[in-house]
């Protein structure tokens, strides 16, 4: 079973591996949150969800449509108001790991998804906007963004900075008074990227089995650069696979 | 104090055209029967205010009740775009619609500044975000006890607050519960407030992390059994999931949506 699985489902399978148990996690809707709840399901019980709804150590058993499903109030530690879930739990710095998606991501891991294209007045394409991005980019202690990647989502500059990954380089974080230390990987359907040390670009650091490196850098809109040795991303296992498939089967029968 | 009320007497007594409107309801108890009440009597030219515009909003902006939108997250939840908003942003179809654009967390401290009476709130956020660029109503601001530079958002001052909850007594107290969201930060930033609630009951017996808005703080309170739905009210309703993601094929195509609005006006409650 372990060799047949989709390229969604390894990247959900990856970026669940990527949370320690017993973290907190402030957790986006979509791919960050299959992911998110795949971890809890297999070696992370203890891992915190943390929804922007203001639900916080949610444990939902199935994979919510919405930041404010019912399932979250009802299984959740405790419900707060959405002021205080920014205020007092994301801004002074409480939470580990911020898990978001985008629309458009940049080498220094800059997302975008407010608009692509035309001016901002009158763009080509309205995306949703900032939503809680901002601030979880900014002050979660680290963030790991999960994206599908193709060449127009993977771009050497994002048209527009929603949430800010490392700026134009080493220094903007601090200059900019972000007090987390910012994107530490993303994770896609093709492998793993994580920031150069020196010059905090995005660099290809692991391939999921049989994707080569010329694939990625085709679907990268950078020059990518690629890791001395890539580390060779282990398949899905056949229990991982068959908890991820048993949230989907559980959320689309709800 | 509260006037208990019909939800049609609510509306056109307390919102009038050119209103800035904010309609609360974070996923959980949005106020989607007021809102097509809104439609129904035709309101224009309203400033729409609301953290998360989805489907309700995308159809007061393709109804044309909307001049102005202030929001910080457009989207269908879990389903995708609102093509209405797009249509509107993109195409000003029907008609151009101004944005002011905040994130969740701007928006959330803006309700907060009005509720506590402050022409500002403080927070830290939008650093090197495009936001703090095409924003008025984001500045910085230095704190004048450290000397950090922090952002400043203005004070939200809705002229009227719509929010759906569970429960009301026959004064007109108001309790919620679950996902309470901004809604007290509307409720008490606003000029007059309308409230939807799935019932009126003789005593309102205390709930575990319930909201209490006293009945002074309301304006109007009307009876609306799923006044929430497609959205939910938790121990009454569930999420009808399948209605947002039915509304995707409505909103993407403006004939579709026409058909579904003509419906809409004809159906008085």
């Amino acid at each position: 079973m372990s060799d047949m699985y989709s390229s969604d489902e390894i990247m959900t399978v990856s970026a669940a591996r990527a949370l320690r148990d017993g973290l907190t996690c402030f957790v986006g809707i979509g791919l960050p949150s299959a992911a998110a709840n795949l971890a809890r399901a297999t070696h992370a019980p203890g891992l915190v969800l943390i929804y922007e709804s203001g639900t916080i150590g949610a444990k939902p058993g199935l994979l919510p449509l919405s930041i404010g499903d019912g399932i979250l109030a009802e299984t959740a530690d405790a419900v707060v108001s959405v002021p205080e879930i920014f205020n007092y739990w994301l801004q002074p710095g409480r939470i580990d790991i911020g898990f978001l998606g985008a629309a458009q991501i940049d080498k220094f891991g800059n997302i975008n998804t407010t608009v692509v294209g035309g001016d901002y007045g009158r763009p080509k394409v309205r995306l949703p906007g900032a939503g809680g991005a901002p601030e979880i980019a900014a002050s979660c202690r680290e963030v790991i963004v999960v994206v599908r990647q193709t060449r127009r989502s993977f771009v050497d500059r994002v048209d527009f900075v929603t949430s800010v990954g490392y700026g134009s380089g080493p220094g903007d974080r601090e200059r900019l008074g972000l007090t987390g230390a910012g994107p530490r990987q993303i994770i896609t359907d093709l492998g793993v990227l994580e920031p150069d040390p020196e010059t905090l670009e995005f660099t290809l650091t692991g391939l999921y089995p049989g994707i080569t490196v010329d694939t990625v850098r085709e679907r990268t809109g950078w020059d990518l650069a690629v890791s001395a040795s890539p580390q060779a991303i282990a398949p899905p296992t056949a229990d991982e696979l068959t908890a991820l498939r048993d949230l989907h089967a559980r959320s689309n029968t709800a | 104090m509260a006037e208990i009320v019909s939800l049609a007497e609510a509306v056109g007594r307390a919102i009038h055209d050119g209103d800035a409107v904010a309609m609360e309801g974070f996923t959980h108890l949005i106020p989607f029967a007021a809102g097509h009440e809104i439609i129904r009597q035709r309101r224009r030219g309203l400033t729409l205010i609301r953290m998360t515009p989805d489907v309700i909003y995308d159809q007061l902006i393709g109804a044309g009740c909307a001049r102005k939108l202030i929001f910080s997250w457009g989207g269908n939840p879990g389903v995708g775009s609102l093509h209405r908003f797009r249509d509107a942003v993109e195409n000003a179809w029907p008609a151009s619609l101004e944005l002011e654009e905040h994130s969740h967390a701007g928006m959330a401290n803006r309700y907060v500044a009005g509720a506590s009476g402050l022409p500002f709130a403080v927070l830290r956020g939008y650093n090197g975000t495009g936001l703090a660029e095409v924003t008025p109503t984001i500045a910085p601001v230095t704190c004048p006890f450290t000397g950090e530079i922090l952002t400043a958002v203005s004070a939200l001052r809705p002229d009227v607050a719509v929010i759906h909850a569970q429960r009301a007594d026959r004064a007109g107290n108001v309790q919620l519960w679950g996902i309470t969201g901004v809604q007290k930060e509307a409720v008490l930033s606003s000029e007059r407030a309308v409230v939807t609630v799935e019932q009126i009951v003789d005593v309102l017996d205390p709930r575990p992390g319930a909201v209490v808005l006293p009945a002074w703080t309301v304006t109007y309170v009307a009876q609306v059994p799923g006044g929430a739905h497609p959205s939910y009210a938790l121990g009454y309703s569930a999420r009808d999931n399948d209605y947002y993601a039915a509304w995707d094929a409505i909103s993407r195509d403006r004939d579709a949506f026409t058909s579904w609005l003509a419906v809409l006006m004809k159906n008085a409650l």
